[in-house]
């Protein structure tokens, strides 16, 4: 494999949150031709609907600011083309605000790119089937905030053509932003299955950041990942075959082992030989991975067929509030006082306050996460009481709240650490619709 | 010589999640074991221990090149990030969880 003349993609962001360190070596260091950021799950592009509604300014990643502040001098200086989807809910808006941080950063000549026209609410109507819930949007009994189709390379590729030195984007499926710039460097033609399919493997293999570097895989013993605190995130050596090395800087902590290769291939992977993207049906059933030097693995075979004839929706709802209150008790019995205290609120939120929802009672510590599946022994010294439940008003949320402080008086003893809040919250569903009615935009800013 | 092993020793995983389904893959560390895995870790098994919260059908898909499974598990998440009122709502533990199955080697791997 000739990777002189690769094609250089590398990974900004994994998540919303995702750390930005590693992101500036890697455009320092790494020689990137492009670097893309994905910032966009059902989570937060549910809570950018949220911000948008308080704000129709925003709506768009909260980091974008501080992230592009610190990486559009470094990638203009590297020549490094970034693609990202921080426009979550309001991609015009962030390349509004990008353009303006360049300009008062005194740089000039930036393209910024908004892509657009993933917000399909239109097509979704009263009859629309869901697909979770199993039923049409009308009988769901909440209030659509906005529905968003999982745009592809077609949507990304224009702005490329064009010359776009920043791409922001709201929903795009995420393998599709790497995909793009890698199509069009090697002129991938947009039926060439295989191909496209091999990119996107790369794609999903590079679009959780670190989760292919060591993050997410430490298990001290059992997996050591040495340097963790100082994790780089991944960069790409493409060919012109699909094939790739995926490799981080040497002067980066972490590990790219074929275990973190093989874990990350398979993330938030159903049909292996069928991974659906608006682009293409990947096939990551046959793949080959080879060590390739140190932290260096060799992936190949990833193939593909056609692409699906319809793009998946994401349909946004108003989901009112998730209210969360906490109380700690340690020592002896600390197990059975916080049980105690536990079922004294659901009482206490049944009887007093005709509460209807689920409350979620958790003894964290004891039994928390996935509870209900597993007996754990009850002997615990140190746990936290937490109490759950969703509420249509802030009002009733904050019984709850109250509820559970009161236990600090009127609960069992000693209990202590009473933290409470409350979150409006969006609940998310999936839907389809023909892929001739989306019709993505594009929009240049001058900066 | 048989012995019980939990999985933790033989294999490692990853879990992830898409709405109110969970996919949790699963890796031997050796090929040689990628014939226990495949015999004693299945749907049915999962089903049994983890039952209270895996509420709807399991599918296990095989991936020998990679000497791996990756089930696919529906209705597992309590509703999913955005619904349930799990402080995991992704399912990201369920990878570790796992691991505490016990599995039989024979000696002969």
């Amino acid at each position: 494999m000739d990777t002189q003349n690769a094609y250089r993609i590398g990974t900004g962001a994994g998540f919303s949150s995702d750390r930005l360190e590693p992101a500036l070596d890697l455009i320092r260091h790494g020689r990137l031709d492009a670097i893309v950021f994905e910032c966009v799950g059902e989570r937060t592009l549910a809570f950018g609907h949220r911000d948008r509604r308080t704000n129709p300014a925003r709506g768009y990643n909260p980091l974008l600011e501080r992230r592009m502040r610190a990486v559009l001098p470094l990638c203009q200086a590297a020549g490094t083309r970034i693609i990202t989807n921080m426009g979550v809910a309001n991609p015009r808006a962030a390349a509004q605000r990008t353009a303006e941080i360049a300009t008062e950063l005194g740089l000039t000549g930036l393209k910024v790119a908004a892509v657009t026209g993933d917000e399909v609410s239109h097509l979704i109507g009263p009859d629309t089937p869901l697909l979770e819930p199993g039923c049409r949007l009308s009988e769901t009994g909440r209030e659509m905030l906005a529905a968003n189709a999982y745009l592809g390379i077609d949507a990304i590729l224009p702005a490329i053509e064009a010359g776009a030195d920043v791409i922001i984007t709201g929903r795009v499926a995420d393998p599709s932003l790497f995909l793009a710039p890698m199509a069009h460097h090697f002129a991938w033609q947009p039926d060439d299955w295989g191909t496209l399919g091999a990119g996107t493997a790369i794609g999903h293999l590079l679009e959780c950041a670190a989760q292919v570097t060591g993050g997410y895989f430490a298990d001290p013993g059992h997996k050591d990942v040495p340097g963790l605190a100082n994790v780089g995130f991944p960069l790409a050596e493409v060919t012109a075959d699909g094939g790739a090395v995926i490799t981080k800087l040497e002067s980066s902590g972490g590990l790219v082992s074929q275990r973190t290769v093989k874990e990350q291939l398979l993330y938030e992977v159903h049909d292996p030989s069928a991974y659906l993207t608006p682009d293409v049906s990947a096939d990551f059933s046959r793949v080959q991975l080879a060590d390739a030097g140190r932290d260096r693995v060799r992936i190949e075979q990833a193939g593909g067929a056609q692409r699906p004839e319809q793009l998946k929706v994401t349909v946004a709802f108003d989901g009112g509030f998730l209210a969360e209150a906490e109380i700690s008790y340690a020592g002896p019995g600390a197990a059975g006082r916080a049980r105690m205290a536990g079922d004294i609120v659901a009482e206490r939120m049944d009887r007093l306050h005709g509460s209807n929802g689920p409350i979620r009672i958790d003894l964290i510590g004891v039994s928390a996460l996935h509870a209900s599946a597993v007996d754990y022994p009850d002997d615990a010294q140190d746990v936290r009481l937490r109490c759950a439940m969703r509420a249509s008003s802030e009002d009733e949320a904050e019984l709850l709240l109250w509820e559970v402080e009161a236990l600090l008086c009127c609960g069992p003893a000693a209990g202590g650490g009473y933290r409470g809040h409350i979150t409006p919250s969006v609940m998310t569903y999936s839907a389809f619709v023909e892929r001739g009615d989306v019709k993505p935009r594009l929009e240049i800013l001058p900066a | 010589m048989k012995s019980s092993v939990p999985l933790r020793q033989i294999a490692h995983a990853r879990s992830g999640d898409k709405g109110n389904r969970s996919n949790l893959a699963i890796f031997v560390y050796d090929p040689e074991h990628y014939e226990v895995l495949r015999q004693q870790v299945t749907p049915e098994r999962l089903q049994e221990n983890f039952g209270g919260v895996l509420r709807g059908p399991i599918k296990r898909y095989e991936l020998p090149n990679l000497h791996g499974l990756n089930f696919v598990m529906d209705q597992a998440l309590e509703g999913g990030v955005n619904e349930s009122l799990n402080l995991d709502g992704h399912g990201k533990s369920w990878s570790a969880m796992v691991l505490a199955l016990e599995v039989v080697l024979d000696g002969t791997e």
